[in-house]
């Protein structure tokens, strides 16, 4: 599973962070979205699976 | 688009006795086809009337939320006037500008810091609880509770010191009370924005680690003037207080309506179950009834319709919400459903901001309330309550309760 996020759209829910917060960060100046693993473990899937289909900006695309 | 002869009218009406669903010709309109024509003050406007195309649709960028445009389908008939752009704020702005007067709000609501908040959050809720079971019954839940509790909230966000609370308490809600006259509220928030211009200035000379502190980077740096500032933190209240107080109020009748569920909620003290539980109301009964409203600025095709620039869209969230293809028994309140789908907070560039905060607060009073007052009931039959129908945040006037 491989991830890509947007961060110009992204618009800080923190749904992402909520969802999986090993996979996911906010910045801390604006909570915008940081990656902290594009590629994360099989176990996590269902949670990032989650974290996208949360996500209100619809800025987080996932290549299986 | 010249005539609107059998275009139906927007905002619909509400059934009799059914004060927690959508009106049943917006439920029709959205069994008929995904894209149908209404009106609005008499113009003819789109409307998307299902959950998959509005997500598809709300983040489009041929779709401008500038309610200055002229022939915006806004809330009200006459067009607002450039004088109240400063109050509604980036809310109504297009990308780019929306974007860069965003993110300078935008870290208070990072996960993080709003759970840092909910410390807070339980105090205050617990502070109101204590008042109401140390006062008279019946009382009206929402004077002596979900106001107050919405309002310390964004106390507690923007950092307004708890001496000034009283008087800021008392002009927030002539502001986020619906039925007084425009003209009242209009100067509550002439009070309130001259109120927050000094406290930005307070904070200019001793910041704290709250939202309007915050702010005072872009103001050294030239990018904010004071007076933007205070703007915001106007906007952010209006957007803050009134929502957060008409769910906590409503939520509270529709879990008194629903007892088996209400059950589910006092009997847990799961916090999942209590997350669950935020997102199913906040789906089933979907507050902002008046629709996202949104104007075409580029002509394009959608499901074999032409949308032309200029033309009205509206996205209303409460069917959205209901859309049988996404929630199964939509019309049926489930605790225990996985609801987060839900497009209550919209979806795009304008997605609410504040939903995390939003979340939090509510898991914390919904966790709260009903354990410490398990007795709590209805002190008037449903029907002589009154609802929030003409107005754009739903609710109820008051909610007596007794226990």
């Amino acid at each position: 599973m491989k991830i890509i996020v947007d961060q110009d759209k992204c618009v800080a829910s923190g749904q992402c962070v909520s969802s999986a917060p090993d996979v996911f960060d906010q910045r801390e100046d604006d909570g915008i979205v940081v990656l902290l693993n594009d590629n994360p473990p099989a176990g996590l899937a269902d949670d990032v699976r989650q974290a996208a289909a949360l996500c209100p900006a619809l800025v987080i695309t996932i290549v299986e | 688009m010249t005539t609107t002869d059998a275009v139906p009218e927007y905002p619909m009406t509400r059934a009799e006795g059914c004060p927690f669903d959508p009106p049943p010709q917006l439920t029709q309109l959205q069994r008929e086809a995904p894209l149908v024509k209404v009106g609005i003050f008499g113009k003819p406007a789109w409307m998307v009337t299902r959950y998959a195309d509005q997500r598809q649709l709300l983040p489009d960028k041929r779709i401008s939320a500038d309610v200055f445009r002229p022939d915006f389908p806004g809330a009200t008939r006459e067009p607002l006037p450039e004088s109240e752009r400063r109050s509604v704020g980036f809310v109504v702005m297009d990308d780019p500008e929306h974007a860069r007067l965003r993110r300078m709000v935008s870290a208070p609501f990072a996960i993080k810091r709003v759970e840092a908040m909910r410390p807070r959050i339980q105090g205050i809720a617990d502070r109101l609880i204590d008042h109401l079971l140390d006062g008279p019954r019946p009382v009206d839940l929402v004077t002596a509770f979900a106001l107050p509790m919405g309002l310390q909230v964004i106390c507690e966000l923007l950092g307004v010191p708890y001496e000034d609370r009283d008087s800021f308490e008392r002009d927030s809600n002539q502001l986020a009370n619906t039925s007084l006259p425009m003209e009242v509220r209009v100067q509550a928030r002439i009070r309130i924005g001259k109120y927050l211009d000094k406290l930005v200035g307070d904070k200019l000379a001793r910041p704290g680690d709250d939202l309007l502190s915050g702010l005072t980077a872009q103001i050294r740096a030239g990018e904010l003037t004071r007076w933007d500032a205070a703007g915001i933190g106007v906007l952010l209240l209006s957007a803050g207080h009134e929502t957060a107080s008409n769910m906590i109020a409503l939520s509270t009748l529709a879990l008194l309506e629903n007892p088996d569920q209400l059950k589910l909620l006092r009997d847990s003290d799961d916090p999942a179950v209590v997350a669950g539980a935020v997102e199913e109301l906040l789906r089933y009964l979907t507050i902002n009834h008046h629709s996202r409203r949104r104007q075409v600025i580029e002509d394009f095709e959608y499901d074999g319709q032409l949308l032309k620039a200029g033309e009205g869209i509206l996205f209303p969230s409460d069917i959205a919400n209901r859309d049988p293809s996404v929630f199964e028994e939509p019309d049926r309140l489930d605790l225990t459903r996985d609801a987060s789908r839900h497009i209550t907070f919209s979806v795009g560039p304008h997605a609410c901001l504040g939903q995390p905060l939003a979340r939090v607060e509510l898991q914390v009073v919904f966790s709260t309330l009903y354990r410490r007052i398990p007795t709590l009931r209805r002190a008037v039959p449903l029907d002589e309550l009154s609802f929030k129908q003409d107005v754009a945040t739903y609710g109820v006037h008051s909610l007596p309760v007794t226990w």
